[in-house]
């Protein structure tokens, strides 16, 4: 026998029947579970396209003018908007979740996870604010 | 000695990668993904976002953004691979493609965001 944990070949087979590639069909939670999985590409594409809109606006004035109109393409706006939803489904469930996640203590008592999740959404909004007051400040 | 893993640091930056995604990612998709080509708000003037991004600080935290949510993905979608499809006979090739992908495009927005004028 080895003595490392991990997969190993040759392992006993167990009686356990194979679930199927499509089991996340099968409940709307496991449906929801996977399309926030999924979220992590729109999180990818979110980088590509914030790095696209800073290479613009190295390049001057009409590289940049270009972006902005390539970015009303239908395609563009298609594939942003997609993201948007995923990016959103992320951030709400990300904050529901932080509750479980942050065991905050004060005075010697636990806070209440109302109190956790709502400060989570209040630096939501914080930040959302600070980000738009930062590129709409004109 | 047990090999030290290296899971609980992917972990621990899926996290801080997640907190940023979302946190920052919504407004961001909102701002120049959809309100500015829709033309319900006017995009900022070149200047403006020229002045913004050559902030030492402002290209410190965007570098440090991008990586970590890079990351992020790279994490969750080795696990969408894992879970969803059930990929687990390709586990360092799918592992390679993730990270590997998460470094070359840290890699990528550090150079660009070094070259900005």
């Amino acid at each position: 026998m080895r003595a490392t944990t991990g997969y190993t070949e040759y392992h006993p087979r167990w009686l356990r029947r194979r679930k199927s590639t499509y089991w996340w069909l099968e409940r709307v939670s496991y449906l929801a579970f996977i399309l926030r999985e999924l979220s992590s590409v729109f999180v990818a594409w979110t980088v590509a396209f914030l790095l696209l809109l800073v290479h613009a606006v190295s390049q001057g004035d009409s590289a940049y003018q270009y972006f902005l109109s390539w970015s009303t393409s239908e395609p563009v706006l298609l594939l942003n908007l997609t993201s948007l939803l995923f990016v959103v489904f992320h951030a709400v469930t990300w904050f529901r979740l932080a509750p479980q996640a942050m065991v905050v203590h004060v005075g010697g008592r636990r806070l209440p996870g109302a109190w956790i999740a709502a400060s989570n959404y209040l630096a939501w909004a914080l930040t959302t604010a600070l980000v738009a007051w930062l590129l709409l400040g004109d | 000695m047990a090999k030290r893993s290296f899971e609980p640091l992917l972990w621990l930056l899926f996290s801080a990668g997640g907190v940023l995604a979302a946190l920052l990612g919504p407004i961001l998709l909102l701002l120049f993904g959809v309100l500015f080509p829709l033309g319900w708000l006017s995009p900022p003037s070149h200047e403006h976002l020229l002045a913004v991004l050559r902030h030492p600080l402002a290209r410190v935290f965007l570098f440090a953004f991008c990586a970590l949510l890079l990351v992020h993905g790279a994490h969750r979608f080795r696990y969408t691979l894992y879970d969803g499809l059930q990929i687990k006979h390709l586990n360092e090739f799918v592992n390679l493609l993730c990270y590997g992908g998460a470094i070359v495009g840290s890699a990528v927005a550090a150079y660009l965001l070094w070259r900005v004028p």
